[in-house]
C-alpha cells in the first residue's frame, strides 16, 4: 500500500465511546451506535490508509485514530436544483411589479 | 462507573477552571440565585461591551427598511395594517452573524486571564465566531460539533459550519449524534486547559446586549422612536435574553419581546434517525422550549440565557415558511441571507399584517449564506432523505416527514405558542428541583422574576400542583 508521507494533512477517525459506555438517558437508535469522532491534522509518522496514526491538530494538540484521508477535501455544494424556489421568486416579483 | 459517567463527575471541578466563575457566589436559599448581581460582577457595562467588541470589529451593523416585504403584507393586511419591517443585517459581523457579539467576549475574557486558546461546543454560528475572533486575537481554538448520523452523512448546513471554523485556523473535532458531545467537551477543556466560551455564561450573553441597545439608538436616530416589536428565534435563549437586555438598558421599555423558533414537533433532538430528517439545525422548538422551561440544564452551572424573564409572546413557524421567506428575502429585498436566521423574519411578516401601517417591528439578526448553507441545498439535502416538498398549506406540514411551501404568501401564520404553558413546565421543573412546592419568601421573589407574573399569577399556577 502506498505511504503517505510524515507531514501530510489527513483525516484521523475513532471511537469516542462504545455502545456499552453510551449514556443512559438517549433514544434506542442512538445507544445502538457508538459515539464516532473525526478530526484532521499533519501526520506524525510515515503510515498508510488505514492504520492508527498519530496527527497534530491545528489547535496544537495531539490525536489518535485511524487514518481515513488524505488531504481531506470539502464536499459541499449547493445540491440539486429544488425547482419549486425558482416558482417562489417569480410568484412573488409578479405579485409586487410584474402584475401591475 | 462508565468513562462517561467518570468524566460527568468531574463536571463542576473541570468547568471552575476553564471559566473562572464560582458560581457557588451567587447561590441563595432552595432553588434560587442572584442573576443580577452575576450579571453585574462577571458582566460588562454597554460602554465596556461596546469597547471591546470596537476592537474586533464587531457591531453596529445596519438596519435595513424591508419596504418590499412590507408592502407586500400590506397587500394581504385589511386596510390601515401592515407593519414597517426592518432587519438588523447581524450577517455583516466578522464571521457572519450576530454570534460574534458574543465571541467577541469570550475571547476578550480569555485573553485578558491568559488561557492559550478557547473551546466552543457548537455546530452553528457561534463555533466560526469564536473561531474568526481567536484568530484576531492570537489564541487556540477547538470547536466540537455534532456533524453526522451513524451512515457518516452529515447536515450541509453543519458541514459548512466546520468549513468556515478551519478556515479561522481553528481545529474542529466532529462527533456522530448524541449528547454526550458534552463529555468529550469536558475531556478536551481537561486536557488543553483552554477557557470554556459557552454560550451562557454572562459575557456571552452581555456580549448581546449590545444588539439590543443599538437597535433603540440607530431607530431613534432615524425614526423618532423605539419599534413596538422586536422579533428574536429562539433556541438557547441567549439571543433573546441579551437583546431584551440592551433593549431594556436602553430605556426602551414599551418594546415589546417576541420570541420565534421553527416547529420541530415530534422530532428527538438526540435520536440518531432523527437527526438528518430536519432542515434547521437551530432556532427550533427542540432548543427554544427546553431552555426557556428550564435554562440551567446548558454546559454552565447557571445559565446567564434566562429568556422567560423578557418574552412577551412566543410564536412558532413552520420550516416551509421559512424557506419560503428566504427566498423573498432574496428576491424582493436583495438579500441573500442564511435560511435559519430568517426564522424571526417570517414570523415578523406574519404578525406585521395584524399590526397598524404606523407601527415598526423589527427583526434583529440575520446570517450569512453560501454552499451548503442555503435553502437550495438544504431542501435538495432533505428531499435526498426521504422528505416530501411540495406547494400546499404549510399548516399540513409534520416535522420529519414533509417541508410544505406556502402556495400563496397570505398562508404565511405564525402560531401562537402560549406563555402560560411555557410557564407551567417552567414551574414543574423547578418544583421537581425542590422536591416540594413549599417554597420560602426569597424563593417565591425569584421564581416571580424568572417567569415575569405577579404573586397572584404565581399563587394560581402553584395552585395546579
Amino acid at each position: 500500500m502506498e505511504t503517505v508521507k510524515k507531514g501530510t494533512w489527513v483525516r484521523i477517525h475513532s471511537i469516542a465511546l462504545d455502545v456499552t459506555d453510551r449514556a443512559a438517558n438517549i433514544p434506542e437508535d442512538t445507544r445502538s451506535v457508538p459515539l464516532e469522532q473525526w478530526t484532521k491534522g499533519r501526520l506524525l509518522a510515515d503510515a498508510s490508509m488505514g492504520d492508527e496514526v498519530q496527527v497534530k491538530t491545528a489547535s496544537g494538540r495531539t490525536a489518535t485514530g485511524e487514518l481515513v484521508e488524505v488531504n481531506p477535501q470539502y464536499e459541499l455544494n449547493y445540491g440539486k436544483l429544488v425547482p419549486e424556489l425558482i416558482e417562489i421568486g417569480e410568484s412573488l416579483r409578479g405579485m409586487l411589479w410584474r402584475d401591475k | 462507573m462508565t468513562h462517561y459517567e467518570e468524566m460527568m463527575a468531574k463536571k463542576n471541578e473541570i468547568m471552575h477552571s476553564a471559566i473562572g466563575i464560582n458560581y457557588d457566589d451567587f447561590e441563595e436559599e432552595g432553588i434560587s440565585f442572584d442573576y443580577e448581581r452575576m450579571m453585574k460582577e462577571t458582566g460588562y457595562t454597554i460602554e465596556e461591551l461596546q469597547e471591546i467588541q470596537a476592537e474586533f470589529f464587531v457591531g453596529n451593523t445596519p438596519i435595513i427598511e424591508m419596504t418590499n416585504l412590507t408592502a407586500l403584507a400590506r397587500k394581504l393586511a385589511p386596510e390601515g395594517y401592515g407593519a414597517s419591517i426592518f432587519i438588523k443585517d447581524e450577517a455583516t459581523n466578522p464571521s457572519g452573524s450576530f454570534k460574534a457579539r458574543r465571541a467577541s467576549i469570550a475571547v476578550h475574557e480569555a485573553r485578558k486571564r491568559g488561557y492559550k486558546g478557547l473551546i466552543a461546543a457548537t455546530s452553528g454560528n457561534y463555533g466560526a465566531g469564536v473561531a474568526s475572533l481567536a484568530a484576531k486575537a492570537g489564541l487556540e481554538c477547538i470547536v466540537v460539533q455534532e456533524t453526522y448520523d451513524s451512515r457518516h452523512v452529515g447536515q450541509p448546513e453543519i458541514v459548512e459550519k466546520a468549513r468556515a471554523c478551519e478556515a479561522y485556523g481553528a481545529e474542529v473535532l466532529q462527533l456522530s449524534v448524541g449528547p454526550e458531545l458534552f463529555y468529550k467537551f469536558l475531556q478536551l477543556l481537561e486536557d488543553t486547559g483552554f477557557f470554556n466560551a459557552s454560550l451562557y455564561t454572562p459575557f456571552g450573553i452581555a456580549g448581546v446586549e449590545t444588539l439590543g441597545y443599538e437597535i433603540a439608538m440607530q431607530m431613534r436616530e432615524r425614526y423618532g422612536k423605539d419599534p413596538e416589536v422586536v422579533v428574536v428565534t429562539n433556541a438557547g435563549g441567549g439571543n433573546l435574553t441579551g437583546t431584551a437586555r440592551g433593549l431594556r438598558k436602553a430605556g426602551a421599555l414599551n418594546t415589546k419581546i417576541v420570541a420565534a423558533s421553527v416547529d420541530l414537533s415530534g422530532l428527538h433532538m438526540a435520536s440518531d434517525t432523527d437527526f438528518n430528517r430536519k432542515s434547521f439545525t437551530t432556532g427550533h422548538t427542540g432548543f427554544g422550549v427546553p431552555f426557556t422551561t428550564n435554562p440551567d440544564r446548558s454546559d454552565v452551572p447557571r445559565s446567564a440565557a434566562r429568556p422567560l424573564r423578557y418574552i412577551d409572546e412566543y410564536y412558532t413557524i413552520r420550516q416551509g415558511e421559512v424557506f419560503y421567506m428566504t427566498e423573498a428575502l432574496a428576491n424582493l429585498e436583495g438579500l441573500e441571507r442564511g435560511p435559519a436566521g430568517n426564522t424571526s423574519l417570517a414570523v415578523a411578516f406574519s404578525l406585521a399584517q395584524k399590526m397598524k401601517e404606523d407601527e415598526i417591528i423589527l427583526v434583529q439578526e440575520t446570517e450569512y449564506t453560501g454552499a451548503g448553507k442555503h435553502l437550495n441545498p438544504q431542501l435538495s439535502f432533505a428531499r435526498e432523505n426521504g422528505i416530501e416538498i411540495f406547494f400546499g398549506n404549510p399548516k399540513d406540514e409534520v416535522p420529519g416527514k414533509n417541508i410544505i411551501l406556502p402556495s400563496d404568501p397570505s398562508l404565511i401564520e405564525a402560531e401562537v405558542l402560549e406563555l402560560g404553558g411555557i410557564k407551567r413546565s417552567y414551574l414543574r421543573n423547578q418544583i421537581n428541583k425542590k422536591g416540594s412546592k413549599d417554597f420560602g419568601e426569597r424563593e417565591l421573589e425569584y421564581l416571580r422574576e424568572e417567569m415575569n407574573v405577579s404573586q397572584a399569577e404565581l399563587d394560581e399556577l402553584l395552585k395546579e400542583f
